[in-house]
């Protein structure tokens, strides 16, 4: 990253171990000073919510550091620790849980304001009420219990807790994902506007990609404690340099259903964080893992200004591979439709099947693997697999689509492709 | 999730302070009865002398010729196996019983939530540390302390006092720290531990107020649990002794006469049983009370 | 029809919660109910599934399963159609399943309840598991070592295993990832097409109904306030409300607008 500007917040190699399980594997991010906001995108288990943790001192780190404004946060102690607290706050995802029950709601600011002696003791209850219309609520709130406030009332309490102390840093750890629809869009307009009030920066943990499309510069998609790539977001979200980010993304569902790429469907679950694969640790579920995958870690290079990615074939999925993969000359294709290929457990051996979509819909379909041979069921024409998987599935025609599911006529094929020469040699079984 | 829609009051109560407490004790009759009973209580202990008919029967005085003597008009309660008026008897009681549960329970209470609170919030070795010597306590029953305890110290009130009380608070640490361990991984206390609150002010003023509900239910169900106690201890001789008007020493002297003479039991019991349940119905008012989520109290 | 509603009213006492003139699920159609919190879809489901009763609200108006009336009917008739015509899945899959029992004994002691005997529950049951992509031995775990999605596509398997005609997927998915939300999603399909199933999803996310559904019925204050097919619906939308959901979907695109100096 090429640094105009002193980062606000570095952190560095951060890694983050509970007993065995190392939840943040050597992490690297930088934020700028405000405004400005990362994003981390990553499903359960990635990591994004221990970083956020650790960067406000409520995880332990185990090595690497982080600095705020070059210094070591983990060094501090005393008032260097309540001058830090003071600077950088969190919001947690959990609006039932985020306010102590039995403290109305004006308290629970008030003290706030107190730890760090903000305001006078005697303008604390005013400065309460301020707080409130800040963040778009009724002052009168200030007599509520939290269980009198709607969900998204009481996470903007929460935002508006953290506020108080006017911190430069917040983290906000899915703020948004316990909340209704129009609760989560008033919740976004209002760190959009504290951002531009407050020369606010903000470290936005989510899994939701259009979160961070609207709020966030920057985005690192983590998986599994490490980082698979990170760069500005409009350009990550366009051209993705990493299979997973290609996959989370055309997981998440869209409104705008007529302009949807493919569909690529991620077999299996995510690791176990105690034990995670050699090599890569995404190598498992990728469509393109090779041989190298299974061996070595993918280092995170640099793929353009600003751009890192973790993955061995990072070039090619940033070449411009729309998310999906182009097909294979000489191959047949359903028509209109995107293919996915995928790793078995035992390599070599995969069973998956495909059904042609219905005429109205120009879209086919991958359902996921099963890990042993079952599930067959008849499909339509073969489908190609993406050049470089190692394994994929294909299935012989049938004419019924919805037959029983252990039809005999139904044959399994596995098929081997040839990395140099980029051709698929099937095997049947 | 499938639930029923809670109800959402459309505006906070925001009514004097003093119409709004009338309001919230309107809505818990069991708060009411419970409180009037154990106010009822109290007084009699404070006003035994005066409303006794026969005072100096709470203490040395025998009457050789009343002996067991059936209720009657100049015994309401009837006697007891020297004569004693029963009624006065039970009447100066209320302060004897009682008092020794609330000292047990406050005792119990004062050593039980703080080990409860510490080991529950901080866990790790502290946790385990407390935890252990909670263990070792628990497993003596109290008897076997109290006789252990009568064997140094002089058999009184006093003894039984502390040895139930040395048995009983394990149960409250064991209780509470659940709780505590609960509440101290809820978001609130990360927030306030964020915030940098003094750890001291975050237990004090968060995780114990947030704990401490079921033991509040806890303690008054276990009023009526150290009489029985006592008096156990009272009958193995260890406690109260004779002239003193203890209700569970008094159940226990009259148990021989039960079949012929049921007034000696039966008084002095009814009197426990009324006492338990008055401070069981405090109890449960007052947790309902204290619980935000279902109290009219603003 | 598999399903239709008319004149549905649920309420809590005097406190109306769903008010619904007219619905329907037609055969192999998966249709959305969507809406936000407190706005009786929820409700409704507990109402299909005659289990209104069970949170203290009553039912009026009319619920016909294919044909059948269910608003008329005994708890006892009511169980014989529950699983067997009509299945559900919940939003956490893990309240479906007791931790104490290994996962298969709860969907074979329910194919049993249904009348199998044990060798055909087995059957059925394998099979079902493989519909769903599960290895059949799965079922041996206990719920804790099955994760989310998982567990769920136990639940539809379950729903598969019964041959229910109708499957009622309330918030099936807003506690799962959305990698893994994506594979539920994806056999919710596999279910309409390969085997003419009806959904009725209910959801507060409209994007999860604008990839899935063919139909929409968004709700509001325990009321419909627009219903009709998904492409009209989120194109095009009628009624405010309607609108105003839409609006504050979140899209991807929308860059934030302005750089700021400290841009590293």
């Amino acid at each position: 990253m090429s640094s105009r500007a002193k980062p606000l917040l570095e952190i560095g190699d951060l890694s983050v171990r509970f007993g065995p399980v190392r939840a943040v594997d050597r992490v690297s991010l930088q934020l700028a000073a405000g405004p400005f906001g990362l994003g981390l995108v990553g499903e359960s288990g990635s990591g994004k919510t221990t970083i956020g943790r650790a960067v406000v001192r409520l995880a332990p780190i185990s090595s690497g550091q982080i600095r705020f404004e070059g210094t070591d946060i983990g060094a501090l102690r005393g008032r260097a620790l309540q001058a830090y607290r003071r600077a950088v706050q969190i919001v947690f995802q959990d609006p039932d849980n985020s306010l102590d029950p039995r403290m109305r709601v004006g308290g629970s600011l008030r003290e706030a304001l107190a730890a760090h002696a903000v305001v006078p003791r005697g303008q604390a209850a005013g400065r309460a009420r301020e707080l409130l219309a800040e963040v778009g609520l009724d002052p009168g709130f200030v007599s509520r219990y939290p269980h009198q406030l709607s969900g998204g009332q009481r996470q903007r309490v929460a935002i508006a807790r953290a506020l108080s102390v006017r911190p430069r840093l917040l983290v906000l750890d899915e703020p948004t994902s316990a909340l209704d629809v129009r609760a989560q869009a008033r919740v976004l307009d209002l760190i959009e506007a504290l951002r531009a009030d407050h020369q606010l920066c903000y470290l936005l943990i989510t899994h939701n990609f259009a979160i961070v499309s609207q709020l966030c510069e920057q985005t690192a998609v983590l998986y599994l404690g490490r980082v698979a790539e990170s760069g500005p977001t409009g350009e990550l979200l366009e051209r993705p340099a990493h299979p997973y980010t290609q996959a989370l993304r055309s997981a998440v569902p869209e409104i705008d259903w007529t302009a949807r790429r493919s569909r690529m469907v991620l077999p299996g679950e995510p690791p176990d964080a105690a034990n995670p694969p050699p090599g890569c640790v995404f190598h498992p579920r990728c469509p393109l893992a090779i041989d190298r995958c299974r061996t070595e870690v993918p280092v995170l290079r640099t793929m353009g200004p600003g751009r890192q990615a973790a993955c061995h074939r990072a070039e090619e999925v940033l070449a411009g591979q729309p998310t999906g993969s182009a097909p294979t000359a000489g191959l047949p294709q359903v028509a209109g439709s995107h293919a996915a290929a995928w790793r078995s457990a035992r390599p070599g051996t995969v069973t998956g099947r495909i059904t042609p979509p219905p005429a109205s819909m120009a879209r086919a379909r991958l359902a996921p693997p099963s890990l042993s041979r079952c599930g067959i069921t008849p499909a339509g024409p073969a489908v190609h697999a993406i050049p470089g998987a190692l394994s994929c599935g294909l299935l012989a025609s049938g004419s019924q689509r919805r037959g029983p599911p252990d039809d005999p006529r139904i044959r399994v094929l596995t098929a081997r492709q040839d990395i140099s020469s980029g051709r698929v040699l099937p095997v049947i079984q | 999730m499938i639930e029923a829609p809670a109800p959402f009051p459309a505006e906070a109560p925001t009514l004097p302070r003093g119409q709004a407490l009338r309001r919230g004790l309107a809505a818990n009759p069991l708060l009411v009865v419970g409180g009037l009973a154990v106010v009822v209580i109290v007084l009699v202990a404070l006003f035994a002398p005066l409303l006794a008919p026969y005072p100096g029967d709470a203490g040395n005085a025998t009457h050789p010729f009343m002996v067991l003597h059936a209720p009657s008009a100049q015994h309401w309660f009837g006697t007891d196996q020297v004569g004693r008026d029963i009624l006065s008897r039970v009447l100066y009681g209320a302060r004897v019983s009682p008092l020794i549960a609330v000292l047990v329970l406050a005792i119990a209470s004062a050593v039980g939530i703080p080990l409860g609170v510490v080991a529950g919030y901080f866990g790790g070795w502290v946790d385990e540390l407390i935890m252990r010597v909670t263990d070792v306590f628990l497993a003596f029953p109290a008897l076997l302390l109290a006789l252990a305890l009568a064997a140094v110290l002089p058999a009184s009130l006093t003894t039984v006092t502390i040895a139930i009380a040395a048995t009983w608070w394990p149960w409250y640490t064991r209780l509470i720290r659940g709780q505590a361990a609960s509440v101290a991984g809820r978001p609130y206390i990360d927030s306030c531990r964020a915030l940098g609150i003094p750890r001291r002010r975050i237990i004090l003023r968060h995780v114990l107020p947030n704990s401490v509900t079921p033991l509040i239910v806890q303690i008054s169900l276990d009023v009526g649990g150290v009489i029985l106690t006592a008096s156990a201890l009272s009958f193995l001789g260890l406690g109260a002794q004779d002239p003193t008007p203890d209700w569970g020493l008094m159940v226990s002297e009259g148990q021989t006469y039960f079949t012929t003479d049921w007034w000696v039991v039966t008084f002095p019991g009814l009197a426990i049983l009324v006492t338990a349940f008055a401070f069981n119905l405090l109890g449960d008012g007052l947790r309902d009370l204290l619980d935000p989520r279902r109290s009219l109290l603003p | 029809m598999r399903l239709r509603i008319k004149d549905l009213a649920v309420a809590f006492g005097d406190r109306q919660v769903v008010s619904i003139g007219e619905f329907a699920v037609g055969e192999a159609e998966i249709v959305g109910l969507a809406g936000e919190s407190g706005s009786g879809k929820s409700m409704t489901t507990l109402a299909i599934l005659g289990l209104a009763h069970t949170v203290g609200a009553t039912v009026s108006g009319s619920i016909r399963l294919d044909g059948t009336e269910l608003t008329g009917l005994s708890q006892r008739e009511l169980r014989q159609l529950r699983g067997r015509q009509v299945a559900a899945i919940f939003q956490s899959p893990a309240m479906a399943f007791s931790p104490v029992f290994r996962v298969g004994q709860v969907v074979l002691g329910a194919l049993r309840l249904h009348g199998m005997s044990r060798a055909e529950a087995a059957e059925a049951a394998s099979r079902a598991m493989r519909q769903v992509l599960l290895a059949p031995d799965l079922l041996g775990r206990y719920p804790a070592q099955l994760s989310g999605g998982q567990l769920q596509r136990v639940a539809i398997a379950l729903a598969l295993a019964l041959r229910a005609r109708v499957l009622l997927a309330d918030e099936p998915t807003s506690a799962l990832d959305v990698t893994v939300q994506a594979e539920v999603l994806e056999l919710l399909r596999e279910l309409r097409e390969r085997d003419g199933m009806s959904v009725l999803l209910i959801s507060h996310d409209l994007a999860v109904v604008a990839e899935l559904c063919d139909r929409v019925a968004v709700m509001q204050g325990g009321r419909i306030v627009e219903q009709g097919p998904v492409s009209q619906v989120l194109a095009a939308p009628q009624h405010e409300y309607t609108a105003e959901l839409l609006a504050a979907v979140p899209r991807i695109g929308a860059a934030p607008q302005d750089r700021g100096p400290g841009h590293v």
